[in-house]
């Protein structure tokens, strides 16, 4: 019987130790896997990538994961801190210890679809002629020069969801979705925390991720802080 | 009249969106053009992460924090709203389907490049969101800023001395001083306010400025 559901986190991030890349669904508070981003930073694991819409949410809610050097490098969308001061992580970029690769936002999403669909490469328009495009093959299409972005897959992939059943199929609520589609597409092992395991399946016209790429479901209170957006 | 302020320059964007276009409103300064969406006029308001209908700001009994918008605010929807996922927010922007985004900005070339996304700043990291393929997708790109930097330094300049945005890319600009389009030609200055010459306005710009025949007042309800 199929049945995905596990019922510790230990049992969910099976697997996950040194060296691990993770993709970490969240934008604005929504659908950020925030007990399962306690428990990587209460494990051991180290020298790992993070690839996530901004690295401020994680430093915010799981500062050690910065502060103990456990991540080497991060692919985002957005390495900028609230207010004046130096976060730990942008200190760590200043200094040279952690690599940033900053990537246009629809570039990340269509990326990380790429690596999860089979296509490991492709032509965009966007980031053309700017800073992030310096070093890309471009080619021109329609008079319109594009770079040449290739695509992300990762050894994990943890995201938040209102909804999942023992088959793994996933619902979302409101903006919860964001990156949690692709993401999950493009992960060796994919992981949702849920409230909502329940017994009966979600309609199938209602789900927002096919079972087939989800790999555990893991019951667990939101574990996210009152301003969860603002951090 | 005097230098439009913040809410004055979000009203005169307002005014150019047209009934039932498809619209993206940048942090900062663009998102409130919400607040000043004609009565008459039907708009959906996209947002990058995942929404098109994107209603006003969630009242406190209101706030749930599944519905947020790009700058993290909690958001209502309004009538006719879809959710989906990040790969078709940005289909729809890189697909050439929204109708105009309106972003800020820290400089705006002649020939329309755009320089929004790294001030350069020596102790923080870099932030470029959903910008690039803002400019790079909407059928119309407008761009809300002051005319010059808080030392006087132009805005509107001959080429961006900060890290580009976009290529050729800005349509239309709106200032506290002037609203001014980028044409093949350079920068057209469609209204302006009164009690400032051509010339003074020339003087607070980096790149020579045309003046429309039709060139009007620059002028915004007191807000």
């Amino acid at each position: 019987m199929i049945d995905k559901r596990v019922d510790t986190l230990e049992a969910a991030l099976d697997g996950f130790g040194d060296g691990a890349s993770v993709l970490v669904n969240g934008f604005g508070g929504a659908g950020v896997p925030f007990a399962l981003i306690k428990a990587i930073e209460n494990s051991s694991a180290t020298d790992l990538t993070l690839i996530l819409n901004s690295a401020r949410f994680v430093d915010g809610f799981a500062p050690r994961i910065f502060a103990d050097r456990r991540v080497s490098k991060i692919i985002c969308t957005a390495a900028r801190s609230r207010g004046p001061d130096t976060a730990n992580y942008e200190q760590q970029w200043l200094d040279g210890y952690l690599e940033i690769e900053m990537v246009p936002q629809g570039t990340f999403a269509e990326r990380i679809r790429a690596g999860g669909a089979g296509i490991p490469a492709f032509f965009t328009p966007t980031g053309a002629g700017t800073e992030l495009g310096d070093g890309k093959e471009v080619r021109e299409y329609d008079g319109k020069h594009c770079v040449l972005e290739h695509a992300i897959i990762a050894d994990f992939a943890i995201m938040r969801a209102a909804r999942a059943d023992r088959w793994g199929n996933v619902r979302f609520r409101g903006a919860q979705g964001n990156f949690g589609l692709a993401m999950a597409m493009a992960a060796g092992t994919t992981i949702v925390e849920t409230d909502d395991p329940g017994d009966d399946p979600i309609p199938p016209e209602d789900i927002h991720i096919p079972g087939i790429y989800v790999d555990r479901v893991l019951k667990h209170e939101d574990m996210s802080p009152a301003n969860a957006g603002g951090i | 009249m005097q230098p439009l302020t913040r809410h004055q320059i979000a009203w005169r964007a307002a005014q150019d969106l047209l009934e039932g276009s498809y619209v993206n409103l940048g942090l900062g300064l663009p998102v409130l053009v919400a607040n000043y969406k004609p009565d008459d006029r039907d708009l959906m308001f996209h947002s990058e992460n995942g929404i098109v209908g994107v209603g006003p700001l969630a009242s406190e009994n209101e706030e749930d924090p599944d519905f947020v918008d790009a700058g993290s605010q909690k958001i209502t929807l309004s009538l006719g709203a879809a959710l989906f996922d990040s790969t078709q927010a940005f289909a729809m922007i890189r697909g050439g389907h929204l109708d105009v985004t309106l972003l800020g900005g820290f400089e705006v070339s002649q020939t329309g490049d755009l320089a929004n996304w790294d001030a350069k700043m020596t102790h923080k990291g870099q932030l470029v969101g959903g910008a690039m393929d803002l400019v790079t997708g909407a059928k119309n790109v407008r761009v809300t800023m002051q005319h010059t930097t808080k030392t006087g330094a132009p805005r509107l300049v001959e080429r961006c001395s900060y890290p580009l945005t976009g290529v050729g890319t800005v349509d239309r600009i709106y200032t506290d001083l002037a609203v001014v389009d980028v044409t093949s030609d350079g920068f057209l200055v469609r209204e302006m306010i009164a009690e400032l010459s051509r010339d003074a306005l020339q003087e607070k710009s980096g790149a020579t400025l045309a003046f429309a025949k039709d060139c009007t007042t620059l002028d915004a309800p007191k807000l």
